[in-house]
């Protein structure tokens, strides 16, 4: 006798409703869940027709000449009315800057104890030397690990909107809405000049942006501006040599795991100190000596998961809006 | 009017910045212009909390020679908040992209009379 | 410095103005992104060089190139006869 368990046997089981709630099919508190993606909105040639008649009607009825007066007294109104509540808007923020203890001064009240605080015992405390990316990255840790994830966020929402799918291709011709989106059809390629000067520019770019990153604690810089560079110079290689060489070395998949990976990474690194009750993690990794490439402990790997899903997350968007996709 | 409108000119240029995109989400009526409306309202304020930190005759956070009184650099936090900020108006402008192109494929222009318009027009059928 | 301050603010507001009145939708994102860079400017006379970095290569760089795809992808540059068809039918963009 086989050890399979029968249909019925099977549906009452965990893994069974475990697994229907993990595919979406069923939710534990909705019911059962329709997960169609949404109809792609199709039109006729009749109906074509229909809606440029249509919106001619209605820009005439918007700005045309036989407008009628009530709504051109209106529009004539919200201009108005809009521009004097702006200046009004203007008037009362100058108001208030012009009773603000002035710029450039020490006793401001945003000077108070918690900079002086920073600056004072920062070196020690975080052993970075740039002071704001100490504060960032050890002091403020958590905010800092809520907005990698603002970004994440950002860009599954963006993959929502504007992903593609790639089922209905079965028919050997492209619907129109696919053709527009997918740009590698009509976009001329082997541009010379371009790819020249690509082949100089984004190694340097890319080298320059690892650069940042890895000096974060020690200058200006940091992971979110060195991942914003190297992010650029993924685009501009991508536009110079096309998708079919950037899709040899980053894909959906590359994405998904860089950004699981960092994320994860830094979660666990910073939650750590959650589990051992203390109110700040507690050193692991030596300080090192200030100044020096490795120092200042968890601050420089850190630092590199940030650029890591800077850099992703950049280079995710540009992709996305030019094919749906990576 | 008090004293410092002068004194405080980045500030100034900062609450002018901020009406100006102000208007331009209320009186433009493409979809666009509306979202670079927003984004000089987010750089209007990231303008006025860096000119909160700034202090005449200090340099920037960056520990050197060892110095680390509070006279020597000016206020880190501002620039921190700012840091962050700016990498999240990113975001958030890409989000709006995305919903504007959505909205071309489904209407086909990107003025918001219209748009609004069609859309009335379609509960109705 | 102070004069050099003064004109790197007027020609923030003079961009800011100038991005609402312009007509054509490419010429304003061109003057954001000059606005970008003179914000960047501006912070480093303010003494925070990490912004000026983190600004010029988002700013300047990432958001106009997402402002450019969304009008490549709006038709909005390029594709002549595409645009004398939308005036035909009265559904100009800008």
């Amino acid at each position: 006798m086989s050890r399979k368990k029968t249909e019925q046997e099977y549906r009452k089981t965990f893994a069974f409703h475990f697994f229907r709630w993990l595919n979406g099919e069923k939710d534990p508190y909705l019911g059962e869940v329709e997960m169609k993606p949404q109809e792609p909105y199709k039109e006729t040639e009749e109906e074509v027709k229909a809606r440029i008649r249509e919106k001619n009607m209605i820009s005439r009825r918007l700005y045309g000449v036989a407008k009628s007066k009530e709504m051109k007294g209106l529009e004539r109104f919200y201009k108005a009315a809009s521009i004097i509540f702006c200046c009004i808007l203007i008037y009362l923020l100058l108001f208030t800057v012009s009773y603000l203890p002035p710029v450039g001064t020490a006793d401001r009240p945003v000077n108070n104890e918690v900079p002086q605080r920073y600056i004072e015992n920062g070196l020690q405390e975080t052993g970075a030397v740039n002071i704001v990316s100490g504060m960032i990255l050890d002091y403020r840790a958590f905010d800092t690990l809520g907005e990698s994830h603002v970004l994440f966020v950002a860009t599954v929402t963006v993959l929502i909107l504007l992903r593609l799918d790639k089922k209905k291709k079965n028919d050997g011709e492209i619907s129109i809405e696919e053709a527009e989106a997918n740009d590698r059809i009509y976009e001329p390629k082997n541009d010379a000049i371009l790819q020249m000067a690509a082949f100089v520019l984004v190694p340097i770019i890319i080298i320059f942006g690892i650069y940042v990153i890895l000096n974060g604690h020690l200058g200006p810089g940091g992971g979110f501006s060195g991942g914003a560079i190297i992010g650029a110079g993924l685009i501009l290689y991508l536009n110079a040599f096309g998708f079919q060489k950037t899709e040899r070395f980053f894909t959906e998949k590359t994405y998904k795991w860089i950004s699981f990976g960092s994320l994860s990474f830094y979660c666990i690194a910073k939650s750590y100190s959650f589990f051992t009750g203390a109110n700040h993690l507690h050193n692991i990794i030596p300080k090192g000596t200030p100044g020096a490439i490795l120092s200042s402990g968890l601050i420089l790997p850190l630092n590199i998961a940030v650029g890591l899903v800077v850099a992703c997350t950049m280079y995710a968007f540009y992709a996305m809006f030019r094919k749906g996709g990576f | 009017m008090g004293a410092n409108l002068f004194v405080n000119y980045g500030e100034a240029v900062a609450a002018v910045l901020f009406g100006i995109g102000f208007g331009n989400l209320l009186l433009q009526k493409n979809l666009i212009k509306k979202i670079i409306g927003l984004n000089i309202m987010d750089s209007a304020v990231y303008l006025f909390l860096a000119e909160k930190g700034y202090i005449i005759g200090r340099t920037a956070p960056i520990v050197t020679g060892g110095v680390q009184s509070v006279e020597a650099y000016i206020n880190p936090i501002p620039s921190g908040l700012v840091l962050t900020g700016i990498v999240v108006s990113v975001s958030v402008s890409a989000l709006m992209l995305s919903l504007t192109i959505r909205l071309y494929r489904r209407y086909h222009t990107l003025d918001l009379d219209q748009i609004s318009l069609m859309i009335k027009k379609e509960e109705e059928t | 410095m102070t004069v050099f301050t003064y004109l790197l603010m007027g020609f923030l507001i003079l961009c800011a103005i100038s991005v609402s009145l312009s007509k054509n939708l490419l010429n304003s994102i061109l003057i954001y992104m000059s606005y970008s860079l003179i914000m960047s400017i501006i912070w480093v006379i303010l003494e925070s060089p990490d912004l000026a970095i983190t600004e010029a290569a988002v700013g300047a760089g990432i958001t106009s190139v997402l402002f450019f795809v969304t009008l490549k992808k709006i038709h909005a540059i390029g594709g002549k006869e595409r645009s004398d068809e939308q005036e035909e039918n009265g559904t100009g963009i800008s």
